[in-house]
């Protein structure tokens, strides 16, 4: 199924440099629906006033964590099908696991580039 | 009460002494003083005893003197002075990295506005360089979460150093009387090195414009 390109993403960092980042990632991947929340709880909030189609979210915000965003999201019975990607700093492997075991879409490490960008959204929505 | 009987004992004996010799004092008599110490001693206070007591006595002058040595490190300056200016510097780079990448992004926006006017080889030639600047400006992500771990740090060990000084507070106290804050800059003055400071925080740096009004105010 072809992904559209009018979805809409939440982009969710606390560090503004990074928001605008990838909302110019995004921008040059031909998306154009794209929302932004500075941590957990501000992301919360939008999701649940906003109809969302993608959350990428860092994992080390303040007050609500990234992991903490994702754990709310899936044990809400109206936001748990939000594919959402984790892209952080944080590269353990218990990192990683804890995730998966909350049920994360797809991990990308930071730094990362353009082309990993656009390879984790495509494995999480389809081709693109 | 053996306690007793033995300071008076030993205050008649130095007192005696004292009136006899005044400051002056024989080693021969000093030796006297301490047999006969000991010897009102025995039967109250064995051997083992005493050993013990010297001990402590020795490990008690042990940390009173690295008290003194750790109140002269006058860790009240780390904390009031060292470690706050160290957060303030590193918060002051995580700004001041963050503004780069901002204006860094601000002139990319602007290429990729112009992009749109150019035909399709040059204008996917200059998106791969966009792109390449995004990425590159995630550098400014990542120094600013190491350093903000790094001023986590600094408040910790400023937590610890604070239960230090509260620890050691009139030690500290008396070194403080004793020694005053050097004036530094009266002192290095002549020798150029006070004027060396690195790149001033936004609060205390002169804009070009105030540097500009004070060079012309020689005029």
């Amino acid at each position: 199924m072809a992904v559209d390109m009018n979805m809409s993403i939440l982009v969710v960092d606390d560090y503004k440099t990074m928001l605008r980042i990838l909302r110019n990632l995004l921008r040059q991947l031909n998306f154009s629906n794209i929302e932004e929340a500075s941590d957990g709880a501000d992301a919360l909030k939008m999701l649940r006033k906003t109809s969302i189609d993608l959350i990428i979210s860092d994992w080390n915000m303040e007050p609500m964590t990234g992991i903490e965003l994702l754990h709310e999201v899936r044990s809400d019975d109206k936001l748990k099908h939000i594919p959402f990607i984790m892209i952080t700093a944080e590269s353990k492997s218990e990192n990683v696991i804890a995730a998966k075991e909350a049920g994360v879409s797809n991990y990308i490490v930071k730094p990362f580039n353009a082309e990993t960008l656009k390879s984790k959204i495509v494995t999480v929505l389809g081709d693109f | 009460m053996p306690e007793g009987r033995v300071d008076a004992a030993l205050r008649q004996r130095l007192e005696e002494l004292e009136s006899k010799h005044g400051d002056t004092v024989r080693t021969a008599d000093i030796a006297e003083v301490v047999e006969s110490m000991m010897a009102t001693l025995k039967g109250d206070v064995s051997g083992a005893d005493v050993a013990i007591y010297a001990e402590l006595e020795s490990l008690a002058r042990y940390i009173q003197q690295a008290k003194i040595e750790i109140a002269h490190l006058r860790p009240d300056q780390v904390k009031e002075q060292y470690l706050p200016a160290a957060a303030d510097q590193l918060d002051a780079i995580v700004e001041a990295t963050a503004e780069a990448t901002h204006t860094i992004m601000d002139a990319t926006e602007t290429i990729e506005g112009v992009m749109e006017n150019l035909d399709g080889k040059n204008s996917r030639k200059l998106m791969d360089a966009t792109t390449r600047i995004y990425e590159a400006c995630g550098f400014q992500d990542i120094t600013g979460q190491r350093i903000t771990k790094v001023v986590k740090t600094l408040k910790d060990i400023e937590e610890r150093i604070d239960a230090l000084v509260a620890a050691f507070g009139s030690e500290i106290e008396k070194v403080k009387a004793e020694q005053p804050e050097p004036e530094e800059k009266e002192e290095k003055k002549d020798s150029g090195e006070v004027l060396i400071h690195g790149p001033q925080l936004a609060e205390d740096a002169k804009s070009q414009a105030e540097v500009d009004a004070l060079l012309a105010s020689f005029d």
